[in-house]
């Protein structure tokens, strides 16, 4: 007999491995992208039958709100030769079949094995909601790395500015000193005087 | 009923997708960034299931962890991305020979 449970669990995984084989066949990279983010959707589903409902949830604002637009923006941006990129996409599929039977065909075989072979739980062990408890080990044993991870994502925008930071040829800002208006350098250094004055006065 | 090997051999499945994914799309960088979140995805179903059957929280503490380097690692790969189509006007890996390795 088999409960709504476990159904519900059988449409998520096999909409989630459908879109995941969506996501590396498909020939244009926008329908990638939708793809993946029906991936991730199905994959929150599949936590909340965990019952990690924060991390679910934290998994469709973070990854469809935030990374998977980055993703289409950046996508929709570059002017791509799909053809060029295409030249050749199967050729490699008997060697990457191979790899990836084997591999899945071993994880099988060891998570076959007895160790893994637990019973499901019982519902709801403790009243504390799932937000509450991964709070209060957040924040109390792993507390030093909560802080680390939040250095790591101050250093990811500082990086990510820096790397597309650029100046545009066609800007029309000026330096004051430099512009064809200002050639002697005296009228230069009255203002520079007058700006300084200004400055020192208030 | 459903137990744990269920969601392991779903996490097995998806992360055998995204390695295939990424010997298939091997000239097209956006896709093999998407196969590597795809692969992180995997993962993290693992951490979660054990966390649900072990009953210890701390397996979903590492998820987010995971969430938050993988967020860092996508806009710092895509940010890259824009960097390389800035200069060569392509991102096929073909092309990304400028350093003669």
């Amino acid at each position: 007999m088999m409960e709504f449970k476990d159904f519900v669990f059988y449409v998520l995984s096999f909409v989630l491995i459908a879109s995941g084989l969506s996501v590396i066949t498909s020939r244009n990279p926008v329908t990638a992208a939708l793809s993946l983010v029906l991936a991730f959707f199905n994959a929150a589903g599949i936590w909340l039958l965990l019952q990690a409902e924060f991390l679910a949830i934290a998994l469709v604002l973070v990854y469809v709100g935030a990374v998977m637009v980055l993703f289409l923006f950046v996508v929709m941006m570059l002017d791509i030769n799909l053809d060029k990129l295409r030249e050749g996409f199967w050729d490699y599929l008997p060697m990457a079949g191979f790899i990836g039977i084997l591999m899945m065909v071993e994880m099988v075989m060891v998570f076959k094995t007895k160790p893994f072979n637990l019973a499901p739980t019982s519902e709801s062990i403790s009243n504390t909601s799932n937000t509450e408890m991964i709070g209060n080990t957040l924040y109390s044993n792993y507390v030093l790395p909560f802080e680390l991870a939040s250095v790591v994502l101050l250093i990811a925008i500082v990086s990510a500015i820096a790397l597309t930071l650029r100046d545009r040829k066609d800007s029309k800002k000026n330096k004051p000193c430099r512009s064809d208006s200002c050639k002697t350098s005296r009228s230069c250094a009255i203002s520079k005087n007058e700006v300084r004055g200004k400055i020192f006065k208030t | 009923m459903i137990g744990l090997s269920h969601y392991l051999i779903l996490g097995a499945i998806l992360f055998t997708i995204s390695v295939v994914g990424i010997f298939l799309n091997r000239k097209n960088i956006i896709i093999l960034l998407m196969s590597i979140e795809l692969m992180l995805l995997a993962v993290n179903i693992n951490f979660i299931a054990f966390s649900h059957y072990l009953n210890d929280i701390a397996g979903q503490i590492f998820v987010f962890f995971i969430l938050t380097v993988a967020a860092a690692e996508s806009a710092i790969g895509l940010a890259i991305i824009v960097l390389i189509f800035r200069n060569t006007r392509s991102i096929n890996v073909d092309d990304l020979n400028r350093l003669n390795g």
